[in-house]
């Protein structure tokens, strides 16, 4: 699917009729913007088949990043949230594929942001003040990024620094010291980069990233359970409840077969 | 071209909880009623079932329930001096849309204010003199209202949510276990407290070490099954830790989706239009009164919805924005100080203080909306702040709404916010960590106020509405403060180390705080001061009321709903009982 025309409607019916959780395809329900009006009188409306499921990440591979840009992304994640034994990194943790979906769908296309003109600057308590949606603030940071690495210091691409660079870059980035061309706000895409890949990391599997539910188990998060009830009194035990997602875990799947 | 529909007896603005209850009392009364939302039709089967409820990245951060601000916003700054920008995305506070509102993602804490927040301005000024009330340009007012009027409507309210709580204060009696400090009740909670987890019981027995008085949460995430007056059953909560940002799957968090809209939506002379939203309320040409509304669907249709009231009850905001679009009331002048719509906007100072332990498992994901054990021994004026420099307080709470790993991992002070150590810190602090949330008073001062934006227009060209907002060296005072006083607890509850969170610097848009937007159409006892009389009755147009925070002249240091759903039950009461017998002014100018 291309970002044109990855239309959110579709998108719905699309990733709905996939099968989460044994929702049937039907009338899509928007909970957002767009959907007809609607009378109500007498009663509480119902209808079969019309659960708003979330919308799953699906196929494998890039559809948004170009591969130079993925190159960046995956060594970028990869200083976010370094591997180690203590848990997984953000590369192994799949946040990279989960970046390519959240940006080639209605997230990149800045669904959730209001965009409009006029465009000053702002002060930092106002916010993101860009005109770019997130697709488009990725694509012109990455290449601000690889330029200000061939300019500065000496490499092809930022992926092409040792780790220790790339750390400097990346905190420059942060802090604002770094510039960059393209008419791009250095300190707003590192903001969103690490609030992105956090997400990747700790959000449901459903989207991409947490592969395995891996950063959930390293914090100790049990995950999607819904009924706490009979631990709420038993003070400082550990929950044994293994780790579970919106689609459950592969014990279930073993369970059935 | 407008198509005008029949008229009904009273039309509703906004479909939240003021709207359910207002649908609710008028249709009782026998009225016709139209309720108009420009959002969508939600129930918890539908919307927010439990099989994908618990969704942090939906709902919480690509704001699946909020207001999509993609084609209506608003523009913020801090002060006069600066041009106001548009708020591009969600941050400081969340705002709601479709039917239930902000009512279904919020955390269920259910508070009254105390009797003297009602007499902000005359209170303080009598114990601490003019100057208290008058510093840092504050231009507080008492509300017109007393605690002891709106008592059988806070008790209304409790009745419908089924409150979880211990009363402290009932008919004068202070009792063991619950606040002592509030305002006397009428009669206990309709169901007990809930049980509390390790961190806010460890929370509980420091601060009553320190001389404190701790009681559990007055919540609206309910500890047992309830069946309410108007008959709808709410289930016991289950601790999964998703209700703030998000719906509740268990119908275990009192919303208007569990307990009005049962009832409401059965009645015959009820009608709910999804997806339309109300551009202006139309006046008569000597502007004293309001024919109706005109409001234009998703499909693009422009209607004119005839009405002999017109109930605003959309949120805070749009209702103010309403106000001026229309041309109710004198717009505020902050340079005269003449005016008041717009007035006295203000908001909520919050700080925290993080708590690390090295031996104690918190389980933080087992959490609830208002899963809490709280002191308000430093809220209001339930301290003496002779020679402190500011009025207002706070309540303290040890509380876990959740343990979401998106939002809800603490590190210590001095953490990188990336990076190994950053990981490594995550993966051990994320059970054994605890945070205090101070929830602080904002006293309305003249250079905040709302008003309409000169550049940026919506998608129907109106323009938007524009905040000019900052806090105030008093605020400041106050949560440096209480915020002291929170990091005495937490160094008593004997934790391996604390993070202070102060409030410092301007107030940002960017990172959440809480949607406790007060005031701009706030309530008094004279038109020279307020917008609305304690009926919520505009001044200037007595067949429009205001409902909502917006009444508010400053806000208090608790959470606005319970307040605003009593206001709102008093307001009806009002209506029902002597405004359709005379239709006119129910407080004389």
């Amino acid at each position: 699917m291309s970002e044109k025309n990855l239309d959110r409607r579709h998108f719905l019916i699309g990733t709905i009729a996939a099968g989460v959780a044994g929702v049937s395809a039907g009338p899509v329900h928007d909970g957002e913007l767009g959907a007809p009006p609607q009378t109500f009188r007498g009663a509480v409306p119902w209808q079969e088949g019309t659960a708003d499921a979330p919308p799953e990440a699906s196929g494998s591979g890039y559809v948004y990043f170009t591969p130079a840009e993925a190159t960046f992304i995956e060594a970028a994640v990869g200083r976010l949230i370094p591997n180690d034994p203590v848990g997984p990194g953000g590369v192994e943790a799949n946040v990279p594929f989960f970046l390519d979906r959240q940006l080639a769908g209605p997230f990149g296309r800045g669904d959730h942001y209001y965009l409009g003109g006029p465009w000053p600057r702002g002060t930092p308590e106002q916010g993101y003040q860009g005109r770019y949606n997130p697709a488009q603030l990725y694509r012109a940071a990455i290449a601000a990024i690889d330029k200000y690495a061939g300019a500065n210091l000496g490499a092809p691409t930022f992926a092409a620094l040792a780790a220790a660079d790339q750390d400097n870059t990346l905190k420059g980035l942060e802090s604002g010291e770094i510039a960059l061309d393209g008419g791009v706000d250095a300190k707003s895409f590192f903001a969103m980069l690490l609030q992105n890949t956090k997400e990747g990391y700790f959000s449901d599997p459903i989207y991409g990233g947490n592969k395995d539910m891996g950063a959930w188990k390293m914090i100790g998060f049990p995950g999607a359970h819904y009924d706490y009830k009979e631990w709420v009194s038993r003070h400082g035990e550990a929950v044994p409840y293994p780790t579970v997602g919106l689609k459950g875990r592969p014990g279930w799947r073993k369970a059935r077969s | 071209m407008t198509t005008t529909l029949k008229s009904v007896d009273a039309v509703l603005v906004g479909f939240g909880w003021t709207g359910a209850i207002m649908g609710q009392q008028l249709c009782d009364a026998g009225l016709h009623v139209v309720a108009l939302e420009r959002g969508p039709w939600r129930d918890t089967a539908t919307d927010f079932a439990t099989g994908f409820a618990q969704d942090e990245l939906r709902y919480m951060w690509r704001h699946h329930l909020f207001q999509n601000v993609s084609d209506d916003t608003l523009t913020i700054r801090n002060n006069v001096n600066q041009e106001a920008l548009p708020m591009r995305h969600l941050g400081s506070f969340l705002l709601g849309t479709g039917v239930g509102s902000g009512g279904v993602h919020w955390n269920g804490q259910i508070w009254r204010f105390l009797p003297t927040d009602f007499l902000t301005k005359s209170h303080n000024q009598q114990r601490y003199g003019k100057k208290a009330v008058s510093d840092y340009d504050l231009t507080v007012q008492d509300w017109g209202v007393t605690y002891e009027e709106l008592e059988p409507y806070y008790d209304q309210f409790d009745k419908v949510c089924g409150t979880s709580g211990k009363a402290g204060n009932l008919k004068g009696e202070i009792q063991p276990g619950g606040n002592p400090f509030e305002g006397a009740r009428a009669n206990e909670y309709p169901t007990p407290p809930m049980p509390q987890t390790l961190g806010p019981t460890l929370f509980g027995k420091a601060a009553a070490e320190l001389g404190r008085h701790p009681f559990p949460h007055p919540t609206g995430n309910l500890s047992e099954a309830y069946v309410n007056p108007l008959g709808a059953q709410l289930g016991a909560c289950t601790y999964c830790g998703f209700c703030e940002k998000f719906g509740c799957g268990n119908y275990s968090k009192a919303s208007p989706q569990t307990t009005i809209l049962p009832y409401l939506m059965q009645e015959s002379n009820f009608t709910l239009k999804t997806e339309c939203e109300v551009l202006r309320v139309e006046l008569t040409p000597d502007r004293k009164r309001a024919t109706g509304v005109t409001y234009v669907n998703s499909a693009g249709e422009e209607f004119f919805q005839p009405a002999d009231m017109v109930i605003l009850s959309a949120y805070v905001l749009q209702n103010v924005r309403l106000l001026l679009l229309s041309g109710i009331g004198k717009p505020y002048d902050p340079k005269t100080g003449e005016g008041v719509v717009g007035k006295n906007y203000a908001y909520q100072t919050m700080s925290s203080v993080n708590v690390f332990f090295d031996d104690k498992i918190l389980n933080p994901f087992i959490g609830a909306g208002a899963l809490a054990t709280v002191i308000d021994d430093f809220n209001g004026d339930n301290f003496d702040h002779s020679g402190l420099g500011f009025i207002g307080g706070a309540y303290i709470a040890g509380m876990v709404t959740g343990g979401r790993p998106i939002e809800m991992i603490y590190t210590p002070q001095g953490t990188p916010a990336w990076g190994l150590e950053w990981k490594h810190a995550a993966a051990k602090n994320y059970l054994r960590s605890f945070s205090l949330s101070v929830h602080g008073s904002c006293m309305s001062a003249r250079g905040n106020y709302l008003d309409l934006d000169p550049t940026y227009r919506d998608i129907h060209g109106r323009p938007m509405l524009r905040m000019t907002f900052d806090f105030t060296g008093n605020d400041h005072k106050m949560s440096d403060y209480l915020t002291d006083r929170a990091a005495e607890v937490a160094k008593a509850m004997n934790p391996r180390e604390i993070k202070v969170n102060r409030r410092t610097g301007s107030w940002s848009v960017v990172p959440y705080q809480t949607t406790h937007n007060t005031g701009g159409a706030i309530m008094g006892d004279n038109p020279k001061n307020s917008v609305v009389n304690k009926y919520l009755q505009t001044w200037d147009v007595p067949n429009v009321f205001s409902m909502g925070a917006g009444a508010f002249p400053q806000n208090a240091g608790y959470n606005p709903t319970g307040t605003l759903a009593a206001l709102a039950y008093m307001s009806a009461d009002a209506i029902k009982s002597r405004y359709l017998k005379a239709p006119g002014p129910l407080v004389r100018a």
